[in-house]
């Protein structure tokens, strides 16, 4: 027997989900709402909610203070090149372990898993070293690099549990029908995957995106991103909340454009495998 | 071309043995099916054959030149699955032109096989459909275009006709038939259906425990099954096997009679039983007796008009021309 839903319960179901969601939202729309403020209506307590002078004065002192396109080119380098790497390195791996496993696929599967579980600070030492060495602080490539690595166990595991859903006779059929290794993965199961890499490319992009900790510890000026933008304002010499709230409000406007437009594909992403 | 020859073949996954040291040769143009219960290893096989499992020991040529280390692209043979393993994201045309892409042949030969293959499969109409707009036989035939159209040393079909419904399943079985007729290439073909392996193959393997059995022609392997494995497994419904006095009577350990061979009366007869279950075809009836005392149950065939009920006395005489005996291992005598 189908469970009935009477309307009274739909209403409440609708109610808590709508509550949850506002919960989950309400940081972000505070910090959107704290950047129209004044910093004294900013800091007010009781906290003023929508009825103060709004105001667009924070967005133009911080675009006069800081130069937003530099950091703003930089996150879409950063972001977007460590992606692109990671998904070069990652098919393959992805590929191999799934179609053609050895007895310890699954170990090693779970070791690159295990990275993610080291407090990202207990390697900032030797990385730290090794970029002095190379010469790569503050650079651009150093940080693509060091990101892709960070967030490459979960691009292979999201790529892996894609391509596990590919059945495995079509890429035979791929191999009768004289393809190369290279011809099977190029022209067969890429485009088969093409959602599955689609998702996992803009979760990965995400990821990127936000990443504070390294990009905040390998720049200073020349590669420094968004993040380091927002953090630029919380200085020494007071909290001003507004301009922060600016400053973090035009970080995060292009991935929440971008994670709005693709929804379907992120959603599609995060819960591939749980339902078929 | 296409003489595949197997030599002390043996295929182990791990520690378990599943193809025992096996020989066996594949003339060019044969038709050969290869037969057996689920796994008996038939699949292995035929995946051996193509390429897409390592032997353990042993050699494959193809055309007299060893294949065993050649990756399956370069065998020359062309495979269609039982999941038929089309290319979901390419139209009907692009999988079929897929192999021949691979090769490198010009377009203007491509488009020229393309429309003979379309045309002989009946697929012009569904050329830029996608497979997952055709029905199971559609994607089958399909399937089989992308086959042919490389012109290879041989095909391997893999329980192409498993996932279709019968009636699908015996105008496809024509079908195929009618292929080889026309193309005269080397087919081996892998089903669990003794009725396909008897309607078209030239030549069966029966195959148990990656063991073979008896190789030889349908008839051959109906006429004289070399033991009561085969005997059992080929020809539909099954051979009454019958031990004990009854077979001692012929010297031999077990007897085997098809039902089409007992004559059936209501009156007299050799031996006496009860009606149990009939199945009635219109052609034919098939009675299942009861109470004979020589094996749980022996079928019979009769007229499709003759008429029995459940529980009626019956009366059965075997063709003594047709008696079939074997041996305590279960081999055939004589």
């Amino acid at each position: 027997m189908a469970r009935s839903v009477t309307p009274r319960r739909k209403a409440l179901n609708t109610l808590i989900a709508w509550a949850a969601g506002l919960l989950i939202f309400f940081p972000i729309l505070w910090t959107i709402l704290t950047s129209f403020k004044t910093e004294a209506q900013a800091i007010a307590a009781p906290p003023i909610f929508l009825n103060f002078d709004w105001t667009l004065e924070n967005y133009a002192i911080v675009q006069e203070r800081s130069d937003y396109m530099r950091f703003l080119w930089n996150s879409v380098i950063i972001a977007g090149g460590s992606t692109i790497l990671g998904i070069i390195v990652a098919v393959p791996a992805a590929w191999s372990m799934a179609f053609v496993p050895s007895k310890r696929t699954k170990d090693i599967l779970l070791w690159m898993l295990s990275t993610k579980m080291l407090p990202a600070v207990g390697v900032l030492y030797p990385i730290y070293l090794m970029f002095i060495q190379l010469g790569l602080l503050d650079s651009r490539i150093g940080l693509v690099v060091v990101l892709m690595l960070i967030n490459l166990p979960i691009i292979v595991w999201m790529l892996y549990t894609y391509f596990r859903e590919i059945p495995g006779e079509i890429l035979e059929a791929a191999r009768m029908d004289g393809a190369s290794l290279k011809a099977e993965i190029l022209y067969v199961l890429t485009p088969m995957a093409v959602p599955g890499i689609a998702s996992t490319i803009l979760l990965n992009f995400i990821l990127a995106w936000n990443e504070a900790f390294w990009t905040l510890n390998l720049t200073a000026v020349n590669a420094a991103p968004l993040t380091a933008f927002i953090a630029s304002y919380s200085s020494p010499e007071g909290l001003f909340f507004a301009k922060l709230s600016a400053a973090s409000t035009m970080a995060i406007a292009p991935i929440l454009i971008l994670g709005w437009f693709s929804q379907k594909q992120l959603v599609r992403g995060l819960t591939f495998g749980a339902v078929k | 071309m296409g003489r595949i020859t197997l030599e002390k073949v043996t295929k182990s996954f791990g520690d378990v043995q599943v193809i025992p040291p096996l020989d066996l040769e594949i003339n060019d143009g044969e038709f050969v099916v290869f037969v057996g219960p689920s796994g008996c290893g038939k699949s292995t096989l035929l995946r051996l054959i193509a390429g897409l499992e390592d032997v353990t020991s042993g050699t494959i040529s193809i055309d007299g030149n060893d294949a065993t280390s050649v990756p399956p692209a370069k065998r020359g043979l062309a495979m269609v699955f039982q999941s038929y393993a089309l290319y979901p994201h390419m139209s009907v045309r692009k999988n079929i032109a897929f192999p021949m892409r691979m090769a490198g042949l010009d377009q203007a030969e491509q488009n020229r096989r393309i429309e003979s293959a379309a045309k002989a499969l009946n697929l012009t109409d569904y050329l830029d459909r996608r497979p997952g707009q055709l029905s199971g036989g559609q994607r089958q035939r399909v399937a089989i275009g992308r086959a042919i159209v490389r012109e290879p040393a041989a095909f391997l079909f893999d329980e192409p006709l498993s996932n279709l419904d019968a009636a699908l399943r015996v105008g496809m079985r024509l079908e195929i038939s009618e292929l080889h007729n026309r193309l005269a290439t080397t087919m081996v073909y892998v089903t669990h259906d003794q009725v396909e392996a008897m309607t078209m193959a030239d030549k069966i393997v029966v195959l148990r425990a990656g063991n073979i059995e008896q190789v030889g022609s349908p008839l051959e392997l109906y006429r004289e099954p070399r033991n009561t494995f085969v005997a059992g497994f080929i020809g539909s419904p099954k051979m009454n096997l019958i031990e004990g006095a009854e077979a001692a009577k012929h010297d031999a350990t077990t007897i085997g009679v098809r039902p089409e061979h007992i004559s059936v009366s209501a009156a007299e007869g050799l031996w006496e039983g009860t009606v149990g279950v009939s199945e009635h075809l219109g052609s034919d009836t098939f009675f299942h007796v009861h109470g004979t005392g020589l094996a749980d149950a022996i079928t019979v065939r009769a007229g499709g008009e003759v008429h029995m009920r459940h529980g009626d006395k019956i009366f059965l005489t075997p063709d003594p021309e047709k008696i079939h005996r074997f041996d305590q291992n279960g081999l055939r005598i004589g």
